[in-house]
């Protein structure tokens, strides 16, 4: 079972694609899985021959359970036994029986011991540097959509090992330590009592995952907060004419320009766009455009337009219909959920001014737009009446910085000036 | 030996198994002969060969003077001649008289003679302290031979392997060294005929598990056993590895173990610089690196010349318990016993 997202505990198997005895490639959808908050198909990460299914349709199972065994061919993979979830591979069966010599009676036990055992190592201190993590559950990590430093290690030199990592998948809100400094972990706030209702018991699942990534933002990423407002006059005046020489079904929102205009700015300022990994930025190439999407049943979910910058409006346009009528109706990629390098979350439609928003770990940045308005704008020593909208940034501190993150601010409001250049 | 019953099982000590493997195989191709320090009449010096100057008479089994150089060199000779020569070397100490014929002579004959010569010479000798015999009696010094191309290196560790590795490594048309510990002479144990032969390329499971792979050779596959069933009873199962062949190593199925059980200590009587502790060590982080759950940890010998008093000889050789600590350390994450090195 895949991590769909850092909140993610456990998934249902809705359906399966594949077989026993059917050969799939990278890439391929294997299944569709109910992660409590929505339906996402599954891909496989790697090609070979279906062995077995593991979990069949309707059985709901932690994050780490295998869901199928895949043979590739001239490798001897381990084979998961299907009976729990964190169970090793099965071991090989025995080789030929060796004849196990008899033990000679002991020598005696020194009674002294002069020459002196290796003293055992010191845990070597992990004074700030890389945090100790065993490469199989570094691994095994990714592999789960696990970041390996919110994780308790339990092994030697308090060193993460693949267990660890497999517990945090399963129970992210408790194995999430409460490493960056001594206040409890904030617990998740219960959102009324599930008391009556599938939907309501839905509801509140959502919101307690929503609730356990967010905490995990609040808590680790030293967030700022960056503001402006961005006059849209001459981008609204753009698209007007624009869209009466589009067919109806091509018509541009004006969500499409400010996703254009944050998707290219992120070239001017490369820090917001990536991830936290191991207390160290990576900057990601490619920029892909979590969208932050309210569900009809009051969830929400980020699902990311892939290579966003590399889109013209046009396809940006579409691919944001796509991508926001999938995560309504189902049929999202699991990769699309995870794939996000940067989140855009648009709360104008629900009338708000501003966002401060909380960034979706572990991303590094996210930014906020609010409604269009038309308020009074002064230049040049008059005073106007223009179509507005408010901006907002949240950075995350150890990437970015206040300087850097007002560039960005500033570039989207330098390219939203130009719509016709974007 | 006893008397095989009806089910061809046969009970006998590591002894009696290596000089059934010398009689069968002198009896099958005249060809084969033994020659070394006192292997005629007095028997052998580990008495393995008692009863067969009686037996082959003493064209075939031949005392020397005590010149590991001389007779090593004369048993590359007889192989290249076309005869197929059991040398016996008293312990592999000794045999360092003779590393010039085994690692100049008989390693790079065939590859110098672009194959115009075979060296079908097998020396065997015995290894490992244990017994009071002090420093120059009782290193283990196989790994050296290890290291070197054109030697193949055994280490029968079981009565199967003490009876079955001699005839196919005298097929080998390269010099086969086999490394005899000398406290697993007197080991007794069952032979069943389904056991034979024994090939001498591959590693060996003695024992599976799925937590840790206790990987041991030789004298120090008995400690693996022990602490394994110790473990056990902690609720940890280790696999037990038997490397059985040091050169060339079985890598494939080291590797196939560690990624089974994500952990790996190595026990070598050897002294940890250098070993083939540190051999095997390096193939597993090159080859299941991202399978590894913990740190590659070694018990070895303590980096001092084996000591004479009983105690201080103790203390220096791998013990079952700093193998069980050790182990524990790898699953449990204990700080204690964590195989940290004291290098001498």
């Amino acid at each position: 079972m895949p991590s769909l997202g850092a909140d993610m505990e456990e998934g249902t198997v809705v359906e399966w694609f594949v077989q026993p005895g059917d050969t799939v490639a990278r890439g391929d959808i294997v299944a569709t899985i109910d992660t409590d908050k929505a339906e996402i198909d599954v891909e496989i990460w790697q090609g070979g021959v279906i062995e077995a299914l593991l979990v069949e349709v309707g059985r709901k199972v932690p994050v780490g359970t295998p869901l199928a065994t895949l043979s590739s061919e001239g490798a001897t993979p381990a084979t998961p036994s299907p009976v729990a979830p964190t169970s090793e591979a099965a071991p090989a069966p025995p080789p030929a029986p060796a004849v196990p010599i008899a033990a000679p009676a002991p020598p005696p036990p020194p009674p002294v011991a002069p020459v002196a055992p290796p003293a055992p190592a010191p845990a070597a201190a992990v004074a700030g540097g890389r945090p100790r993590v065993s490469p199989l559950a570094r691994r095994v990590a990714t592999q789960l959509g696990v970041d390996v430093s919110t994780v308790a290690g339990s092994g030697l030199g308090g060193a993460v090992t693949k267990a660890d990592v497999e517990r945090a998948a399963g129970q992210p809100s408790e194995a999430a330590p409460a490493s960056e400094g001594p206040t409890a972990p904030p617990a998740s706030e219960a959102v009324g009592t599930p008391s009556e209702g599938a939907d309501r018991e839905r509801a509140a699942s959502i919101q307690r995952a929503v609730g356990v990534a967010m905490a995990r933002s609040h808590r680790e990423i030293p967030h700022y907060y960056l503001d402006t407002w961005i006059d849209m006059s001459a981008a609204m005046r753009w698209l007007e004419n624009e869209n009466r020489q589009r067919p109806v079904r091509e018509r541009l929102l004006y969500s499409a320009l400010l996703l254009r205009a944050v998707a290219l700015a992120v070239h001017e300022v490369p820090e917001v766009n990536g991830f936290w990994r191991d207390d160290r930025f990576e900057a990601s190439g490619p920029v892909h455009l979590g969208v932050g999407v309210s569900l009809p049943d009051g969830g929400l979910i980020a699902p990311a337009i892939q290579d966003a910058d590399q889109l013209e409006l046009g396809e940006l346009m579409a691919a944001l219909r796509d991508v926001v009528q999938r995560a309504r109706g189902g049929g999202l990629r699991g990769s699309e959920l995870t794939s996000g390098t940067i989140t855009v979350t648009n709360l104008g439609e629900r009338g708000v001014d501003t966002v401060f928003g909380l960034i979706y770990p572990p991303q590094v940045a996210l930014v906020g737009f609010g409604k269009l308005v038309e308020r009074p704008w002064a230049e040049d020593g008059m005073v106007g009446a223009r179509l507005q909208v408010h901006a907002s940034l949240s950075g995350d501190h150890r990437a970015s910085n206040g300087h850097r993150g007002a560039l960005f601010l500033a570039a989207i409001d330098r390219l939203l000036q130009q719509p016709e250049q974007l | 030996m006893t008397a095989p019953a009806e089910s061809g099982v046969v009970e006998l000590t590591y002894r009696e198994a290596i000089r059934e493997a010398m009689r069968e195989a002198m009896q099958r191709d005249p060809r084969v002969f033994l020659m070394g320090e006192d292997v005629g009449r007095y028997g052998g010096c580990f008495a393995v060969s008692l009863g067969l100057l009686e037996e082959f008479g003493p064209e075939r089994i031949r005392d020397t003077p005590l010149s590991e150089l001389g007779f090593t060199g004369a048993g590359i000779g007889a192989a290249m001649g076309g005869m197929r020569p059991i040398v016996e070397i008293m312990t592999v100490n000794f045999s360092l008289l003779a590393a010039d014929q085994i690692v100049n002579n008989a390693a790079t004959l065939p590859h110098m003679s672009g194959g115009q010569f075979n060296v079908p010479l097998v020396i065997r000798m015995t290894t490992g302290g244990g017994r009071q015999l002090a420093a120059q009696h009782s290193h283990s010094l196989e790994g050296w031979y290890a290291h070197v191309p054109g030697l193949r290196v055994l280490t029968p560790a079981t009565i199967a392997d003490a009876r079955g590795m001699l005839a196919p490594a005298l097929e080998d048309p390269n010099p086969v060294l086999i490394f005899e510990h000398a406290l697993l002479y007197n080991v007794s144990g069952e032979l069943r005929p389904e056991e034979l032969p024994v090939d001498i390329s591959s590693a060996a499971i003695r024992r599976p598990g799925s937590d840790v792979s206790l990987i041991a050779y030789g004298g120090m596959l008995r400690h693996a056993l022990t602490a394994a069933e110790q473990l056990a009873a902690e609720g940890i199962d280790a696999e037990v590895v038997d490397l059985r062949v040091l050169r060339p190593l079985d890598e494939p199925r080291i590797l196939e173990s560690v990624t089974r059980t994500h952990r790996a200590v190595l026990i070598d009587e050897g002294w940890r610089s250098g070993g083939i502790a540190a051999e095997v060590s390096a193939r597993i982080m090159e080859g299941a690196f991202y399978e590894l759950d913990a740190p590659v940890a070694r018990v070895a010998s303590a980096e001092v010349p084996i000591p004479y008093a009983a105690h201080l000889e103790q203390a220096a050789l791998p013990q079952v318990e700093e193998i069980v600590t050790t182990a524990r350390a790898l699953v449990r994450g204990d700080a204690a016993g964590s195989g940290a090195a004291t290098d001498g």
